[in-house]
């Protein structure tokens, strides 16, 4: 039997919501609009769950943000993890969600697995060791995705992997960072926002201090949020408050979790494991500097793109997809013409579409019926 | 060992330091990533109560 959920049930509440939606009401200035972008995919999936735009007044608009980590990963990524998986010595292990992520000509890790790849999902980095440490005779290469919250439990794995001196171990690192992602939304002119309700787990991680720039640089509040739904709706107000008195600083509302300099623990497991990269290929925001990692030269032997001789093509989307603007904020789920007809969750066209946290996803499955 | 609204699961507390039986974490992909500050949780709920909408 699942019981209730403390500090998870209260942050639910219907009639605080109804509250928080008419003090967001009795707040907005009536002639102009707040567009307010929620980056992070978690709350993408519980905007949608919850029906929170119905509880917002007509002026206030959320625009569905990149933060949903498999929907980011270029084509040309997918691509290679599916050719390093049809490689016999190879068992290719990842997480559930990028099981059905579509690479070129629709072909995917569960397609590639029912044609022979050993393709397992796993529920945490660690797995990935065991199934190592299982298969010696196996090159075990861990598919490794996420922005700041998987990328410290696969530092973790690697670090563990050298003590053990477990060689058929190595990481495909397709690790990204919130920051520059953030940066690349925000220098996209037609995204026009107001504001941006940071992200619960990876705050958590990174801390408030990360996102000062989007007040110095662009001028722009931030509200680092829960994940619940009232939590949503006070960041909002307290977006809607930034916006009316003509203030830009990075607010948060998630204190219960995240603080300041966030998990300094985990952040220093990461720089001691990764480096950036000058530039990563992005699903939608194209090439970005500096926004993505790979393994430190003192661990370069657990890497899987020098050890398998891997390069990165870039690979066009699909025309049909509008995946891409729809992850720079610039268009919404509704606007793509294959949504909901060619592209399903079962038959996924673009990325959006595969995840629960990706914006078409959650639109298909609880916003579909609204009316626009 | 964490209880998740009934449901147990064995997690990694390698990420967080001074983590004790009873206390609330934020949990993703198999890792503790914070602890949750009770009073802070009970603050925020306080806050969404408030009745008036001006600010403080």
């Amino acid at each position: 039997m699942t019981g209730a959920m403390q500090y998870v049930d209260e942050y639910r509440d219907g009639e605080l919501a109804r509250h928080l939606s008419g003090k967001i009401a009795k707040e907005v200035h009536a002639e102009r609009q707040y567009r307010f972008m929620e980056f992070c995919g978690g709350h993408t999936h519980a905007i949608f769950r919850y029906g929170i735009a119905d509880l917002l007044p007509p002026g206030v608009k959320l625009i569905h943000g990149p933060g949903c980590p498999v929907c980011v990963l270029p084509i040309g990524r997918i691509d290679s993890a599916i050719a390093l998986a049809k490689n016999p010595r190879v068992i290719l292990a990842t997480y559930a969600d990028m099981m059905r992520v579509p690479g070129s000509h629709f072909a995917n890790l569960i397609r590639a697995r029912a044609e022979g790849a050993d393709v397992r999902m796993i529920y945490s980095a660690a797995d990935a060791l065991n199934i190592a440490r299982e298969n010696p005779a196996r090159e075990v290469v861990f598919f490794a995705i996420g922005f700041e919250t998987t990328t410290p439990p696969t530092a973790l794995a690697v670090r563990q992997a050298k003590c053990d001196g477990l060689a058929n171990f190595s990481v495909f690192c397709n690790h990204v960072l919130t920051p520059p992602a953030l940066r690349g939304i925000l220098d996209e002119p037609d995204a026009m926002l107001d504001g941006v309700i940071g992200p619960s787990h990876v705050s958590a991680v990174i801390g408030t201090g990360a996102y000062e720039f989007v007040a110095k640089d662009y001028g722009k509040p931030v509200v680092i949020a829960g994940f619940e739904p009232l939590d949503v709706m006070q960041a909002v107000l307290m977006l809607v408050r930034q916006v009316n008195s003509a203030h830009a600083v990075i607010e948060n509302e998630y204190v219960r979790a995240v603080g300041a300099e966030g998990n300094m623990k985990a952040q220093a497991l990461m720089d001691e494991v990764f480096e950036l990269r000058e530039s990563f290929e992005w699903r939608g925001l194209g090439w970005l500097p500096w926004s993505a990692r790979k393994l430190k030269p003192d661990y370069a032997e657990f890497d899987a793109e020098a050890r398998f001789g891997m390069s990165h093509h870039a690979v066009p989307e699909p025309k049909a997809c509008e995946c891409g603007d729809i992850l720079r904020g610039v268009r919404s789920p509704k606007d793509c013409k294959v949504f909901g007809t060619a592209c399903t969750p079962e038959h996924p066209i673009g990325a959006c579409m595969v995840s629960s946290e990706g914006a078409c996803a959650a639109y298909f499955s609880y916003g579909r019926y609204r009316a626009a | 060992m964490i209880d998740i609204g009934g449901v147990q699961k064995e997690i990694s507390l390698e990420l967080l330091d001074d983590v004790a039986v009873g206390d609330y974490v934020v949990v993703h992909v198999g890792y503790a990533l914070s602890r949750l500050n009770e009073e802070e949780a009970q603050n925020t709920l306080a806050l969404f109560a408030e009745l008036d909408g001006s600010q403080e």
